[in-house]
């Protein structure tokens, strides 16, 4: 057979090497390329499937909808293209989850939806997320892929910044664990809030994390950058995650460092 | 000297010129000019009236940056009858965008921090323009600890275009000191006063702005982001500010018309660089008053009321899960 003859779905292009690999081990690798171990971006329930005990997922707050508090231009018909394409409200899926039997709260963005941006809704479903988590004393998890604050909902998108931050801070001083889970993009306004503040801060192998832009610190200071800067192992040699880990190997790690936290 | 005047204040500088020659003249020439310098005065008071009186989002934004605009230790020293700046995050160094420090502001020990920024090129270079390093915010998170446990309010003078914008403050964790002064803001056991006095730019300004209230100067703004860099988003063209300034709803009132801030503080007609005192009158009583109802309050409950208070912030849909949503939601 040759190469274009392959049906489309028997085989898939890796974004990271180019390599063309065949979709059902890509698939059963979770999305990873064999070669070369790029994780490609997993939409929210895909990941909460991967994290979690067959079946156990029940979301919670999935009626939460958006608004536009500021009738900004186009975001009405942004938002609903992206409704239409990820079949979700909005960026963010919040529930209640088992890993290895443990029942844990766990959370997700979804890159897909607007970058996965944090609005109004996206900071509310976290925010009832930890709370609950905090009312049951079960541990949380966030998972996050996302550009930052959601620019079109302004002032409202910075306040969740703070609203998550004042959550996590309750959970902290109730002695509940909270794990964060970078994956790639982890950046912005949710690096700089909820998503920094875990008890411990897991990263997957080649995230980019940070804050600003590397093309804007380029743009500003009239500086080149390094072609790693803001990886997750550039993070983790400047000791700001306790592991890199891959996604094969995430669940187990989650389901080990709660066990060593909490029995 | 133009320069350092905003194209919107041109007409009022130019009526200024004209009343300082005309008072030279009738020095130099023995002369009584106080009917046309008087003449002068009104139609200088007309046109402040006219300019200040509605202002667009982004002449507000023009305002929050001008060159004159008090900064942090301006009304520090206005307001304080002592003050000892504390430096060093006792970690990596001293970030001089921020300033942190004990005072005393009527009578009453207190703690401040805020954005610093420069009066001239190299100083404003030393203060990186206001935009918080990491040690920067965690020197103000040292300082706010300090005042908790020896029960000082805490005052803290927002003004920046947001968190310093290089590749040090990425290595030194930014992020991370972003979130966790917002943290350590939302449990402090003492009030804390926000006040935005100029810009209060996106995860640079939230990093000092979680407090029991929050008032903004009439010509400030706070935003999400800044409104050159949505419209680089937005239009995919930075000159069109204007419109995202217009766009992202970020004055004072607008900020009060979302229960974002408790209250707007009048600024002297011109705006607070054109009288420092009469500006630090009003501050110091609308501060003055704050501080007083918030410290009659117990530890708990003005933690618990802090954390209300922006837990309740936000936009959203929320109706009981089994009532669908007037629109219905595509692909369900
Ligand atoms: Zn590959």
């Amino acid at each position: 057979m040759r190469l274009d003859e392959i049906p489309d779905d028997l085989m898939t292009k890796c974004d990271g090497c180019g390599a063309l690999l065949v979709t059902k081990s890509w698939l059963r690798d979770f999305k990873v390329c064999s070669r070369c171990g790029h994780h490609t971006r997993l939409p929210a329930h895909e990941r909460i499937e991967l994290l979690c005990d067959d079946g156990s997922f029940e979301e919670w707050e999935a009626h939460l909808a958006p608004r536009d508090p500021l009738g900004f231009p186009g975001y009405e018909g942004k938002r609903t293209a992206a409704q239409l394409k990820t079949h979700l409200k909005d960026s963010c899926v919040v529930g209640r989850a088992r890993i290895e039997g443990r029942p844990v709260a766990l959370g997700a963005s979804d890159f897909a939806f607007m970058g996965g941006s944090m609005g109004s809704v996206f900071g509310e479903k976290i925010t009832r997320l930890l709370e609950r988590a905090l009312h049951e004393r079960i541990p949380a998890i966030t998972v996050t892929s996302t550009g930052g604050a959601r620019m079109q909902e302004g002032l409202m998108s910075l306040m969740q910044m703070a609203k998550t931050s004042a959550a996590v801070a309750r959970l902290q001083a109730a002695r509940v664990p909270f794990i964060s889970v970078l994956s790639d993009p982890s950046t912005a306004g949710v690096q700089a809030s909820f998503a920094s503040l875990g008890d411990l801060i897991i990263a997957e192998p080649g995230a980019l994390i940070g804050f600003t832009g590397a093309r804007v610190i380029e743009q500003t200071m009239k500086i080149k950058l390094p072609k790693d800067f803001q990886s997750a192992e550039f993070q983790m040699a400047h000791g700001q995650l306790d592991m890199i880990v891959p996604r094969a190997k995430l669940r187990e790690t989650l389901a080990q460092t709660l066990g060593l936290l909490l029995d | 000297m133009l320069s350092r005047w905003l194209p919107l204040e041109k007409p009022l500088v130019e009526i200024e010129e004209q009343i300082e020659e005309l008072k030279r003249l009738a020095v130099r020439e023995n002369m009584d000019l106080s009917d046309k310098i008087a003449r002068l005065e009104d139609r200088k008071r007309a046109a402040m009236q006219d300019i200040f009186q509605d202002l667009t989002p982004w002449e507000k934004v023009q305002m929050a940056r001008h060159p004159k605009r008090p900064y942090a230790l301006d009304y520090i020293g206005a307001l304080c009858s002592e003050w000892v700046e504390l430096r060093g995050d006792r970690a990596y160094g001293d970030d001089r965008a921020i300033v942190a420090g004990l005072g005393r502001f009527n009578g009453r020990a207190v703690a401040i921090i805020g954005n610093q920024k420069g009066r001239d090129t190299k100083e404003r270079q030393e203060r990186n323009f206001g935009q918080a390093s990491p040690e920067g915010l965690r020197k103000a998170q040292r300082v706010m600890e300090l005042a908790a446990r020896y029960k000082r309010p805490v005052i803290s003078f927002v003004d920046t275009p947001g968190a310093a914008c290089t590749p040090e403050a990425e290595e030194r964790g930014i992020s991370e000191a972003i979130a966790r002064n917002q943290l350590v803001m939302s449990q402090l056991p003492v009030p804390i006063v926000i006040v935005i006095t100029g810009e209060g730019c996106s995860g640079g300004a939230i990093a000092l702005a979680v407090g029991d209230r929050v008032m903004m100067l009439e010509h400030s703004y706070y935003s999400v982001i800044a409104p050159e860099a949505c419209a680089s988003i937005l239009y995919r063209d930075p000159t069109k500010a204007e419109d995202s300034a217009e766009a992202l709803k970020i004055t004072a009132q607008d900020a009060l018309r979302m229960n974002v801030i408790e209250e707007i503080v009048p600024e002297p007609l011109g705006g607070a660089h054109r009288n420092l005192g009469r500006m630090c009158l009003t501050l110091g009583e609308a501060l003055d008053r704050a501080l007083s109802e918030l410290s009659a309050l117990p530890p708990h409950e003005l933690v618990e009321r802090r954390y209300r208070r922006f837990r309740c912030l936000g936009a959203i849909e929320d109706y009981p899960p089994d009532v669908a949503a007037p629109q219905d939601t595509p692909g369900e």
